[in-house]
């Protein structure tokens, strides 16, 4: 047989190295996704930990005799907080649960999860277990971690009423800023104004705050008087959140203005608009989902922003509606407690996992919805 | 055609909202510039001005001119020390070094810090105290008899090259300014590579009617928005607690039992900005690449390159710029941050210069983070001027990241 | 022609920063007709007939010299309002422009801006008026609280005609108002700007030889020179200018584009 070679070989090659790096590539990519896991996988577990994590409250109920290590049933005195049937408690080290309870004695079933039996000296007082319940975390008006009060509404609403303070001044500001940019402003005055408010855009968060404490807050005191305006408030904290997002607000309503095509206008004009009628009444409901989108993603920035409320807005969680007075947010509240020496095993630590993963599912809401609309809004104009 | 509109002949209505329209507008980006120069020009206010200082011992009564401390003649210096410094003060510091033995600079700061004393009553901002000298100097007279009213910059080279301190005279943000380039350098060493990887992933390999694809990319986005502090509670579970044995040192053996840090560790921190800016750099380096015109990959595959020598040789180099434009930027944002190492757990306090990557660490954003949050007002003035170093440090790398641009601009125009 | 013209250029010239697009048009167009601009691309076509309702004035670089009068009046003079001048010489433009709001919304903006004092029904009145003189109301009447861009291509073009007339004006401009259309869309434009001459004056862009020779009574010829500035070449009835044209480039461009 014959064998006839052919001058040049088109069969596919095996390139270990291009698949090599392609696999390196597609690894990196995927980091991004793993990130995401493992946000959520921490804050999941660490938010697990808040709520079944035994906080132990004192029911100044004292033991009325001595306790040898072998009793099964405590003689206890009738004053102090009641304790149910089939609660845990725990008497010095050891963990009991109560079978049968009445007033001045308790069946206890001794010595549970690992802690071992021993004599007790009567006048010690009973703990009583307790869980932060979802209920309690939701609805509460107090957080008071020292008096195991960890109810989440303090801090959501302080959060709620300094983004909301931020947006009534970056909605109006930002909206005005994009239309001048996009409407009115020649290029050169553009050349000039983006800049300053990428400058702007480009501040720390804690020059900011910085901000907020020494001007916006002395401002505030001086025109509405230091009786009405404490020295720590959420007005001044939002007014400033405010500025923050003033840029973000500008340059995508901007982004947004501009996507809507030329043509619109011109038929505006062609109609005998004058430019104000054509900016208002065609270009901005045009954009309207594209509007919509930069405001959504301020907001979510306003709740997410940490250091102007950490320094401006009060250090303390205080269920008040009064912009002017003191109140913590989530955010504050995440920092002040890991300023400190925070220990890994006390309920402030899980704590933080259980209002990061609050804050976490607001903003992801936040931003998904503004993804959404703004591809929604890209597919209109292509 | 029989109905006629009734038009409202009053045009000039019309054109007088139109003007009021306009107005608004720019009033409201006026309003913008105006909030920019309040923000500036309250720092400068702050980071200059009078001060009222008391001394233990006055520097005049002793002959001393503080600006030229150290150029007093040694045996000056010498002999204040010997006359001034109790005995049993005296005889520990010879014990540490022979007080002959020192330099100028060392017997002035130690004439400074032991002798004199200086300490800061009150100060006032830099605007009042150009128009209001008098009063503040009469101010003071009245209410600290003993005290003297000296024009202090707060921000100086030795506020620039000294290590933290309690005593605001004296603070620094040396170990700070350390810190925050450990940082930038560690998330830089991390986010870049990876990030510029996914963005070549994204942009040249990856089929966008995949599914893990649009995952990988939707999740992209998601991530860039989520809080910074959100980042924070990662790093501390993960780097600072999780991988404590890595980021702490203990595995390398490169710490010594007792100066660790535990997990909380300058690598912590930046590998907790590394996630943080990840995202950004992603998106930038898309951004760039997606500018680099299809024409030149389909001349580099016309010369049979494969797909990884197209990218490398071609599109890479012509998209560096824009990549190295969006990382810088990208890492101006880490520089500012402070909110995720408050979590990770800068050391607020710390007086030695980070030295290797499982160094305790601070940053500038946490020195203004503290000092403003301290309730002595001094120490806003120091937050002032720690805030100009960040705004000026900011100021250079955006300024390297516009010139980066601008070069790439200008050769492509050649 | 004794009767005084809708609307005269005089020594019109146009420049966009120092780029000359058109030189020294000077050209009256007849009122209640229809003038059609043609000639080659780039010639300054768009250019002559945005420069009728000062539509260029939105354009930054662009410039104007000469006069064009309106009523008797030069539209370029300082006190001249450039709003009412667009108000009475509307447009419509090459692409379908319909504002991404209902089509009743879409014919009622324009007379509601321009200050229109009348009741609802009056403006239903005025709508629909409007909407059947550009021959869509049978199309669209029973679904005019729509969104307008789920229209098709030619009904969104003669929304945009029905919008220019709700407003009354006394000229429409048209630029190439067929040239994104099917052949059938372009038809019932063509029909429609006959229709509409009775009681407006239309002055039409167009690049098809064959549409200008249909649906004009006047045509203007414009060229450019070496230096691409445009400028008008000749003027005359349709008739005349298809079948006799006076100057050889005229002739040389029909001839060429009917092959
Ligand atoms: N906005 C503009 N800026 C600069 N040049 C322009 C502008 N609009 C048109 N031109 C130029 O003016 C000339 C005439 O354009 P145009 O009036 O659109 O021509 P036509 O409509 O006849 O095709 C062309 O050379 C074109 O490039
Ligand atoms: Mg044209």
């Amino acid at each position: 047989m014959a064998q006839t070679l052919s001058p040049v070989d088109l069969r596919r090659r095996p390139r270990r190295r291009e698949g090599l790096i392609q696999v390196l590539l597609l690894a990196s990519g995927l980091l991004s996704i793993l990130v995401t896991l493992g946000i959520v996988y921490e804050l999941v577990k660490g938010a697990m930990g808040f709520f079944t994590r035994p906080l132990w409250e004192d029911t100044n109920k004292p033991l009325a005799a001595d306790v040898a290590p072998s009793d099964t049933v405590l003689p206890v005195r009738p004053e102090g907080a009641a304790i149910p049937e089939g609660a845990i408690i725990r008497v010095d080290e050891e963990i009991m649960r109560v079978q049968r309870a009445e007033e001045t004695a308790l069946q206890v079933e001794r010595g549970l999860r690992g802690t071992q039996p021993a004599a007790h000296p009567a006048g010690v007082d009973i703990f009583l277990e307790d869980r932060v319940s979802l209920w309690e975390f939701f609805t509460g008006i107090r957080w008071i971690p020292q008096a195991g009060e960890f109810g989440i509404l303090p801090l959501v609403n302080a959060t709620f009423i300094v983004s909301a303070i931020a947006m009534l001044v970056a909605l109006p500001l930002g909206l005005a800023i994009a239309i001048y940019l996009s409407e009115y402003a020649s290029p050169r005055v553009n050349n000039v104004l983006k800049p300053l408010l990428e400058i702007l855009a480009g501040v720390p968060t804690v020059v900011y705050g910085y901000f907020a404490l020494t001007f916006v807050t002395p401002l505030l005191r001086r025109l509405l008087g230091p009786d009405v305006v404490d020295i720590y408030n959420m007005a001044s904290a939002g007014i400033v959140v405010g500025i923050l997002v003033t840029p973000l607000v500008a340059s995508m309503s901007e982004d947004a203005l501009r996507a809507v095509p030329r043509s619109l206008r011109e038929a505006a004009y062609a109609l005998g608009a004058t430019k104000l009628e054509t900016a208002l009444q065609v270009v901005v409901p045009a954009a309207f989902s594209g509007l919509a989108a930069a405001f959504i993603v301020a907001v979510s920035r306003a709740i997410g922003e940490t250091m102007i409320v950490a320094l401006a807005a009060g250090a303390g969680p205080n269920f008040t509606f009064n912009p002017f007075e003191a109140a913590e947010t989530m955010t504050g509240h995440i920092v002040r407690i890991s300023g400190g020496d925070l220990s890994y095993d006390s309920i402030d630590y899980n704590s933080i996992f259980a209002i990061g993963l609050v804050l976490f599912l607001i903003t992801l809401v936040l931003n998904t919805l503004s993804q959404r609309i703004v591809a929604r809004f890209r597919e209109v104009y292509e | 055609m029989s109905v006629r509109p009734r038009f409202d002949p009053n045009r000039a209505a019309r054109h007088r909202r139109a003007r009021i329209g306009m107005v608004v507008f720019q009033l409201a980006t006026l309003v913008g510039i105006v909030v920019l120069m309040a923000l500036l020009y309250n720092i400068i206010n702050n980071a200059f001005g009078l001060a009222a200082i008391e001394y233990r011992i006055y520097p005049a009564t002793l002959g001393l001119d503080l600006e030229t401390l150290p150029q007093t003649p040694r045996e000056r210096l010498l002999e204040i020390l010997e006359t001034h410094l109790s005995p049993g003060l005296r005889r520990s510091l010879e014990r540490t070094r022979p007080l002959t033995q020192r330099s100028n600079e060392e017997l002035a700061a130690l004439v400074l810090e032991r002798v004199l004393q200086p300490k800061v009553l009150d100060t006032w901002p830099l605007v009042p105290s150009l128009l209001h000298t008098q009063d503040i100097v009469a101010e003071v007279h009245a209410r600290f008899p003993q005290a003297e009213v000296r024009w202090v910059r707060w921000l100086n080279t030795r506020f620039l090259t000294r290590p933290q301190s309690s005593d605001p005279l004296r603070a620094g943000v040396r170990t700070a300014i350390l810190g925050s380039l450990w940082l930038v350098a560690i998330t830089a060493a991390t986010a870049l590579p990876l990030g510029v990887a996914a963005a070549i992933y994204l942009e040249e390999y990856a089929r966008k009617d995949r599914w893990y694809n649009r995952l990988i990319q939707v999740n992209i986005n998601n991530l860039a928005g989520v809080p910074s502090i959100i980042y924070g509670i990662l790093g501390l579970a993960i780097f600072v607690r999780a991988l404590e044995p890595l980021t702490s040192g203990a595995v390398f053996g490169a710490v010594a039992e007792g100066v660790t840090a535990n997990g909380r560790t300058v690598l912590s921190g930046g590998l907790t900005l590394g996630l943080l800016v990840l995202p950004i750099v992603i998106i930038n380096a898309q951004e760039a690449l997606r500018a680099v015109p299809n024409s030149l990959r389909e001349a580099a595959y016309a010369l049979g390159a494969t797909k990884w020598q197209v990218v490398w040789h071609h599109v890479l180099p012509e998209a560096l710029p824009g990549i190295m434009t969006g990382t810088i930027l990208a890492l101006s944002r880490a520089l500012g941050e402070t909110a995720p190492l408050v979590v990770v757990g800068a050391s607020t306090f710390i007086t030695f210069d980070p030295v290797h990557p499982f160094s305790k660490f601070t940053a500038l954003p946490i020195q203004i983070y503290q000092w403003t949050a301290r309730p002595q007002p001094v120490f806003r003035n120091l937050a002032a001027a720690a805030s100009l170093t960040l705004l000026l440090l900011l100021f250079l790398s955006n300024g390297i990241a516009v010139y980066i641009r601008h070069r790439a601009r200008q050769r492509r125009l050649v | 022609m004794t009767e005084t013209p809708a609307v005269e250029l005089r020594n019109l010239n146009v420049y966009y920063g120092s780029f000359h697009a058109v030189r020294d048009v000077t050209l009256a167009f007849p009122k209640n007709k229809v003038t059609a601009i043609i000639g080659p691309s780039g010639c300054g076509k768009s250019t002559v007939l945005r420069a009728i309702n000062r539509m260029n004035d939105l354009i930054p670089n662009a410039r104007i010299e000469g006069e064009v009068i309106f009523e008797g009046k030069n539209i370029y003079d300082p006190d001249v309002d450039p709003v009412e001048v667009r108000r009475r010489i509307g447009m419509v433009f090459q692409k379908p422009n319909p504002f991404p709001k209902s089509i009743y919304e879409n014919v009622a903006w324009g007379v509601r801006i321009n200050g229109f004092r009348g009741t609802k029904r009056e403006l239903d009145d005025i709508v629909e008026e409007a909407l059947r003189a550009a021959a869509l109301w049978d199309e669209v009447k029973d679904k005019l609280h729509q969104n307008a861009l789920a229209l098709s291509g030619g009904q969104q073009q003669r929304l945009c005609i029905a919008r220019a007339i709700a407003v009354k004006p006394e000229i429409i401009l048209m630029d190439e108002p067929a040239s994104a259309l099917d052949p059938i869309a372009t038809l019932r434009i063509e029909d429609l700007m006959r229709d509409l001459v009775q009681n407006y004056t239309i002055i039409v862009v167009t690049h098809n030889m064959q549409q200008a020779a249909r649906v004009s009574d006047y045509t203007a010829f414009f060229s450019t020179d070496e230096s691409r500035t445009g400028f008008l070449v000749e003027f005359g009835p349709t008739a005349q200018i298809f079948t006799n044209p006076k100057d050889p480039r005229t002739e040389a461009y029909i001839t060429g584009r009917f092959g």
